[in-house]
């Protein structure tokens, strides 16, 4: 996983509560086998004027110009700031990996769904929670300001405004020395192998029934 | 000491390690596979050289993709006319086999509904922590098991180490106080509970549903509350074992054997929450004032009781929720005040993960019994959770009543619930749905979803518009 550190970058306001994982990729996608090229089908429904389909050109397709993404002062946006409860929904980590291939690698939000938001930190993508009011705030200045942009510091976990306001938001020490280091979870637990094994063992005298290697049927 | 909840018991029972900041090595019992979320992970393993940790955890089974018309499933994975999809099937086969992994292929009687098989066959038991790459794992909790969804990456994990990174939730219980009415059904209930504490309600809780209008339910029931919960939030809903649970499973492929039935059934008895345990939320709803429900907009907790009008944007204080309505409103082609008895509807779906079990299919044949599909119903069609309740739903000649009424009966699949196959609505079409989700475009771009359960699905199907069920028998 790449590391993340400081990520400056220009904003995407998508001012809608709920957005979920359906909206962020379709489902007619997730037949890929494949964890890359997702981007050009991020909020697909949204982006485009008709349902596209996974063998299509979509460099072909008909934009919604009323889109955020297709609005050329976001074109280079790589920070997504959304309403209550982004990602609810399905567990598809697609969503994740279009959002990220797309260049986008924070998104700021009073909430997130649990699946979502755990998604994203394996994936190099930070999720950040703002309150409300804040966010409120944020909405305005980007409406107000053409490549409006912020400075997201994970070290010192604050976002940054170019008028100097310092916003400072939480995150889970494990979650953010793995971002910061850009480490694999697997080879962590890993680590820990013995302890595994001994649980194991543990468990199965008390309770066999879960160690059966196959079914009786 | 203060007593522990069902979700602390099932915790504390699989904590491998824990650090200082509370991050835990969560020991996972089964894992649930299917074509859609694995290909990524079982590719991740292959990249990093790395083997299953204990592959007899693992049960797999395609669902997502596959077809439901008889003439595309007589024939294995050849039979998908969709080459992207008939790629991913064919994946999970490959995956299967090249790590010698438990698969109930695509023609396979025991095939269906990752959520449907894995009790059916008793891969779920009391006590177990159960993963899926699929929200819906939550379905599992109905065992008294501690079950939820993960992401690709949490698949490859699993498969790895046979643990889960997890922090603790909090918990939270919501009790059905009294039994509720009759022909008021499991999906009323956890539509009515996503309707009061929003979709938002349970996020980073454990749910334990509780009450008598819980434990009156049968284990398909019971599997219909706990699939949703993840609607209301929640990765995992559960409740507390007793004797139906333990009835559901005895004798089932994966059960406990002879040898071993009496020791689990005692270390089971404990699968409830101590009398003295302390929720961090407890949320009270009156069973005998939950009618049939509905919803109107395009997000689960946008929910009323068949008698109600839609909702009028002008009356919301909140300027946020206030946009919210009228964008689903506008999505949904609805009017504000409009009485929800006046929704006609132009397609019927009864199947997924929440309503596809043996008894869904017997009260939509119920209902159906010597009626007809209205003439403006376009499709009405039955999918049943698996082979099993396929075979079971014939053997009782309810897929004849079914047919005779007008609905079309289909072979076992996720189906039109999220539309990765041919199944899916058109623009604009209006579907009575017994899935989970009316997002925008789920079951088809510009679709337009009203979830509801079989027996709503059915009275909407017989009168072309949402009607109170209880009035149909």
């Amino acid at each position: 996983m790449d590391k993340f550190t400081v990520h400056q970058g220009v904003v995407i306001p998508l001012d809608r509560s709920n957005v979920d994982t359906d909206a962020i990729i379709p489902k007619q996608y997730l037949k890929s086998i494949k964890r890359s090229g997702f981007g050009v089908t991020l909020f697909d429904d949204w982006r485009y004027v008709k349902a596209g389909e996974p063998d299509m050109d979509h460099s072909k397709r008909e934009i919604n110009t009323d889109f955020v993404l297709n609005q050329s002062r976001y074109k280079s946006g790589s920070i997504l700031l959304s309403r209550e409860n982004f990602g609810c929904g399905s567990s598809r980590e697609h969503a994740v990996w279009a959002l990220t291939d797309y260049g986008i690698r924070v998104v700021i939000a009073p909430s997130y769904a649990d699946i979502f938001f755990n998604n994203s930190f394996k994936n190099g993508l930070l999720p950040i929670v703002l309150e409300e009011s804040i966010v409120d705030k944020l909405f305005s200045s980007v409406a107000d300001e053409t490549g409006y942009s912020l400075i997201v510091n994970l070290e010192t976990q604050q976002v940054a405004t170019h008028d100097g306001e310092h916003y400072h938001f939480e995150i889970d020490t494990f979650r953010k020395h793995s971002l910061l280091n850009g480490l694999d979870d697997i080879g962590l637990t890993l680590q820990h192998t013995a302890s595994i094994r001994d649980y194991e063992a543990k468990r199965q005298q008390e309770a066999p029934w879960l160690f059966y290697e196959e079914s009786e049927g | 000491m203060t007593g522990k909840t069902l979700y602390d018991k099932i915790w504390d029972a699989h904590v491998v390690r824990e650090d200082a900041s509370g991050s835990t090595l969560l020991y996972i019992d089964r894992h649930l596979v299917h074509e859609v979320t694995s290909p990524q992970a079982f590719e991740g393993l292959r990249l990093a050289d790395r083997n299953l940790w204990r592959k007899a955890s693992i049960v797999a089974v395609p669902d997502h993709n596959v077809p439901t018309t008889s003439e595309h499933r007589g024939n294995g994975t050849a039979g998908i006319d969709d080459p992207v999809a008939k790629l991913q099937i064919e994946t999970l086969n490959d995956n299967c086999r090249d790590f010698k992994l438990t698969q109930f292929k695509i023609d396979d009687i025991r095939q269906g509904i990752v959520h449907v098989i894995g009790p059916e066959q008793g891969a779920i038991l009391p006590g177990m922590t159960v993963v899926c790459g699929d929200s819906h794992t939550s379905t599992h909790g109905a065992f008294g098991a501690l079950a939820h969804g993960i992401g690709t990456s949490e698949v490859e994990h699993v498969m790895a180490t046979q643990c889960l990174i997890q922090k603790k939730m909090q918990n939270m219980q919501i009790v059905i106080k009294g039994s509720v009415a009759k022909g008021v059904t499991a999906k009323d209930i956890v539509l009515a509970i996503i309707g009061k504490i929003g979709t938002a309600g349970g996020t980073g809780y454990a749910i334990e549903f509780a009450g008598k209008g819980i434990t009156d339910l049968s284990m398909e029931g019971r599997m219909t509350v706990c699939n949703m919960a993840i609607e209301a939030g929640a990765r995992a809903g559960m409740i507390a074992v007793d004797q139906t649970t333990i009835d559901y499973v005895k004798g089932r492929p994966y059960s406990p054997k002879a040898e071993h039935w009496d020791t689990a059934v005692n270390q089971w008895q404990d699968l409830h929450s101590d009398s003295d345990a302390v929720f961090d939320q407890v949320i009270s709803l009156n069973g005998a004032e939950i009618k049939p429900q509905v919803t109107w907009g395009t997000s689960p907790e946008m929910v009323l009781a068949i008698d109600k009008n839609v909702p009028d944007p002008s009356q919301e204080q909140d300027p946020v929720k206030r946009v919210a309505i009228e964008a689903a409103l506008e999505y949904m082609g609805l009017e504000a005040n409009q009485a929800m008895t006046d929704i006609r509807v132009d397609k019927v779906f009864i199947g997924s993960c929440t309503n596809s079990r043996i008894e869904d299919i017997r009260e939509a044949a119920k209902l159906a019994k010597g009626a007809k599909v209205s003439s403006n119903i376009l499709l009405a069609m039955v999918v049943p959770g698996s082979g099993l309740v396929k075979q079971q739903a014939e053997k009782e000649g309810l897929d004849k009543i079914l047919i005779e009424a007008g609905f079309e009966w289909r072979e076992p699949g996720c189906s039109m619930c999220l539309a990765m196959n041919a199944d899916k609505l058109e623009s604009g079409e209006r579907c009575a749905s017994t899935s989970n989700r009316n997002f925008e475009g789920r079951q088809g771009q510009g679709g337009r979803t009203h979830l509801v359960s079989p027996a709503m699905a059915v009275a909407a199907a017989i009168h072309g518009r949402f009607t109170d069920s209880r009035g149909e028998v």
